[in-house]
């Protein structure tokens, strides 16, 4: 088993080679510069100009800007926002709980409804439900996410008024934010009703970015659980008289879960994806929207560290995913 | 339960039956994104403003609430000497700094504030910008860093700035968000401490709303500055910034009541707006132009029948309509009406196809010539939607026999381009900064800003004689008339054809009482209240 994380481990690190020159080349690639986003259609005195240029460090030929990226990347730093001028680590810390609070809440909403109904399709297999249930997997895996926020918003926040239409807790809590994730943060903060106002603002935006990963999930259930019921070891069990039920949950699921596992760890990065969108929305104060405004002013040290940390956690789940699944499947970890 | 939490506990509860979500006397305002920082002075957009000078801070001199003219701020009085270069400013009393858990003050304001926050701009070798190095841009962009030469304590309440050349707008400078006063005892605390970077995460000043909290990308908190020295403009016990990014949701909080005030609607959200009960829509003319610019150093462009052929071949009208769906207004001049100086006897030429026609005959021009039309990348106030203004001027000039191949690149690099001379015409504008003439005519017209924002490299001496003599001028009347007579000439050689300027709309709930808006854009809420 160790040498089969260590072999795993080996094939991450040009991975993460490969993620530092790509971030720094594709958001150098793009034209412009912070200096001159940040002034649009203002007078730049060329004198400013090649000053703030020389203070950032942009004067020098593109190999040593990577050169030095890099070296501080070794040594733990990520740099400093041109922006905010805040180091891009404390940035992100600061941010990421959010996203992950919602990325975890939106994965337990797509599972919850994702597995079942990929389990109910799978056994009424040619039934009303299977159609019914796939053709609902479809649609929400066709779904655009901005869409598909600003309708749910309308409906069950302006007209219905059950839900708030975006935040992450009523403004009257001013909650201190001590681990990030506001759900821990109001119950650490005792206030009355916090908790209650934070779990209310997540329903909304965990449910419009589970909607995909849920899709994806439910289809994946549903063609793994049809593989499994053909397997004569359920022949076996059924001529055996086991219930239908104990087939289901203990002889077929734990064995159809394997690529749904594997696919589940796939969808962080669409999680990510979807993140950028959903917080936007939502005026959740994550990475995604983070990054896409580093993005548009050209705030190379935060894309660089951004993008690097993002792919350090994507890359860790699939290796997480990896292991896991050598310990659901033997037969995975004693292929050479 | 303490009081605190039972206070608050009691507030979420009339908020709940309420529908809204504020407690009395705590104004909730949607704003359209995350501040870069609370410095004014090292940031240039209206949402730094807005977030750090218009809450926190102030200035020597200030532009009056919904104004561009100026109005005594910290600066109680001041004279300016024979020769303009030198001002003489009697500073306020009793006016108090912030008192914040990060910070308490000792003292009350006095020249030193002035003198650290001015020195920024100006001392290469100032302690304070080697421990927090950082870039002034609009100390710079209104040379700021070059022309203040003088900075001078001359008693505790009376400074000296003096200036190398006369600067007839250097008042209304004074009067933007970057030149806003930072205390200088909190600075040499920050210096000792080895924190100078915090002046731009937990600032100080003397404004109406103490800083207390910000969570980026989620919400600014202030509370209200009791010993505000200019007693009637706090109004409010709290104010919220509840940072929402896309504007079709701000509407939707709005409209729900989970805030009071919101940025920048979308047009196409107006008309409902206007008809909602619970909201009011008040407009005003945007500060702003958006305009065609002929680099009348490429050929045909340097002969005026040609500029004047394509001028009186757009439809302006359909323009407004269709690209700011009504919320704008036709521009005749290269400033908005607003403007002092404006001069409102010019005229635009009537759309003449058949006369465009002669002219480009006469100028030699013939029909299928190719032009290009380069079109702005990005959205602004005085041009959303600059690739389909480019379509729509496209198809006029079709009319007359003008081919226009319409250009478009990244935002920095439209710029870069555009300054270096590389287009044939182009999309582009400009928002005022300070309400003085000079800020629309000499920064975008004048012959020392061809190769910057001068896009029509258009050098006109006696056009630049006028506006160069109106920036030395300190009299008010005599500089309208400058202007006013410059004005003329640029209509004359039509070097742009004016398009539009914008009109602002600020929805906001019926319950807000005294918001003005500002004509440079900016949102405050001093004066402001809820009903």
């Amino acid at each position: 088993m160790f040498s089969f994380i260590l072999r795993r481990i080996a094939v991450v690190i040009p991975t993460f080679i490969g993620v530092t020159l790509l971030a720094f080349a594709l958001i150098h690639m793009i034209p412009g510069d912070p200096i001159l986003v940040m002034m649009g259609e203002r007078q730049i005195d060329p004198e400013f100009y090649r000053a703030a240029m020389q203070r950032l460090g942009l004067d020098q030929p593109l190999y040593v800007q990577y050169g030095h990226y890099v070296l501080n990347v070794l040594q733990g730093n990520f740099g400093q926002s041109i922006v905010t001028q805040e180091p891009v680590l404390s940035e992100f810390l600061k941010l990421f709980p959010a996203t992950v609070e919602l990325s975890l809440c939106a994965m337990m909403f797509a599972c919850a409804i994702g597995l079942p109904a990929g389990m109910l399709a799978a056994t009424r297999r040619g039934t009303v439900i299977d159609h019914v249930t796939m053709g609902g997997a479809l649609t929400g895996y066709s779904m655009p996410i901005f869409w598909w926020g600003l309708i749910l918003i309308m409906l069950f926040s302006v007209h219905l008024g059950w839900t708030p239409v975006s935040g992450r807790i009523a403004l009257e809590y001013d909650i201190n934010p001590v681990t990030g994730f506001m759900l821990i943060d109001t119950l650490i903060s005792g206030e009355e009703g916090a908790f209650k106002s934070a779990l209310h603002h997540l329903v909304l935006p965990a449910v419009v970015l589970g909607t995909i990963p849920m899709a994806v999930i439910a289809r994946m259930t549903r063609s793994a659980m049809l593989e499994v019921l053909r397997e004569d070891y359920i022949r076996t069990a059924r001529a055996k008289g086991l219930g239908r039920t104990r087939i289901v949950i203990v002889h077929a699921l734990r064995n159809a879960l394997m690529p749904v596992v594997t696919v589940i760890g796939l969808q962080v990065g669409t999680l990510l994806a979807g993140a950028v969108l959903t917080e936007t929305i939502f005026s959740w104060p994550g990475i995604g929207k983070w990054l896409i405004d580093s993005i548009s002013r050209r705030d190379y040290p935060v894309v660089q560290g951004g993008i690097l940390l993002i792919a350090t956690l994507v890359i860790s789940v699939n290796l997480l995913v990896d292991i896991l699944y050598g310990v659901i499947n033997p037969r995975i970890r004693h292929a050479r | 339960m303490t009081q605190k939490m039972r206070r608050v506990v009691i507030a979420s509860a009339i908020a709940l039956i309420s529908g809204t979500a504020s407690a009395a006397g705590t104004l909730i305002y949607c704003s359209e994104g995350s501040p870069s920082g609370f410095d004014p002075a090292r940031h240039v957009t209206g949402t730094d403003f807005d977030a750090s000078a218009e809450t926190i801070f102030n200035r020597l001199v200030e532009f009056s609430p919904g104004s561009t003219q100026i109005r005594p701020g910290l600066a109680e009085k001041w004279t300016v000497s024979a020769d303009n270069l030198s001002y003489t400013f009697t500073l306020r009393k009793g006016v108090k700094f912030h008192t914040t858990p990060y910070f308490k003050p000792t003292r009350d304001f006095n020249a030193d504030d002035v003198v650290f926050s001015f020195k920024r701009f100006t001392d290469k070798n100032f302690a304070f910008n080697k421990a927090a190095p950082t870039d002034f841009p609009y100390a710079s962009d209104m040379a700021l860093d070059t022309n203040l030469i003088g900075i001078e304590k001359v008693d505790p309440y009376t400074v000296r700035l003096k200036l190398k050349t006369v600067d007839a707008a250097f008042l209304q400078n004074l009067a933007m968000s970057f030149a806003s006063i930072h205390s200088a005892e909190y600075a040499e605390s920050l210096l000792k401490a080895g924190k100078a970077q915090q002046i731009n995460t937990q600032p100080i000043g003397t404004g109406p709303f103490v800083f207390k909290s910000y969570q980026k990308d989620a919400n600014i908190r202030y509370d209200a500055n009791k010993e505000y020295w200019r007693k009637g403009d706090v109004k409010l016990d709290k104010l919220i910034f509840a940072i929402t990014t896309d504007a079709s949701v701000r509407y939707q909080k709005l409209q729900k009541g989970e805030c009071h005030v919101m940025a920048y609607p979308k047009p196409a959200d107006l008309k409902a707006m206007q008809t909602n009960p619970k909201l009011v829509v008040p407009s005003q003319a945007g500060f702003n132009t958006g305009w065609l610019s002929y680099n009348v150093t490429r050929k045909p462009f340097d002969k005026l029948e040609v500029r004047q052929a394509l001028d009186m071949a757009i439809n302006k009208k359909s323009i407004i309509d269709a690209v700011f769906q009504g919320a704008g207004q036709v521009a005749t001049n290269p400033m908005p009406p607003t403007q002092w100086s404006y001069n409102k006897n010019l005229k635009d030429a009537p759309l003449d196809l058949a006369k465009a026609k002669a002219l480009l005959k006469k100028a030699g021009v013939s029909e299928g010539t190719e032009v290009t039309l380069w079109a702005m990348p990005v959205q602004r106030p005085y041009n959303p939607n600059a690739k389909l203004m480019a379509e729509m001027i496209q198809n006029d000039w079709s009319k007359i026999g003008i081919k226009a191949k319409i250009v478009t690149y990244e935002w920095g690099e439209y710029i870069k381009r555009a300054k270096a001379g590389e287009a044939d015409t182009l999309l582009i504008g400009w928002t005022g900064d300070n309400g003085d003439p000079d800020n629309w005519l000499g920064v975008n017209l004048g012959c020392e800003a061809v190769g910057g924002n001068n896009y029509a490299r258009w050098c006109n001496k006696e056009f630049d004689d006028l506006i160069t003599t109106g920036r030395a001028t300190t009299n008010q009347a005599e500089r309208v008339k400058l202007y006013e007579k410059a004005q003329l000439i640029f209509k004359r050689e039509l070097p742009w054809t004016t398009l539009a300027h914008s009109t602002v709309y600020q929805p906001m709930r019926k319950e807000v009482q005294g918001f003005k808006i500002s004509p440079f854009g900016l949102n405050s809420f001093y004066g402001v209240s809820l009903k």
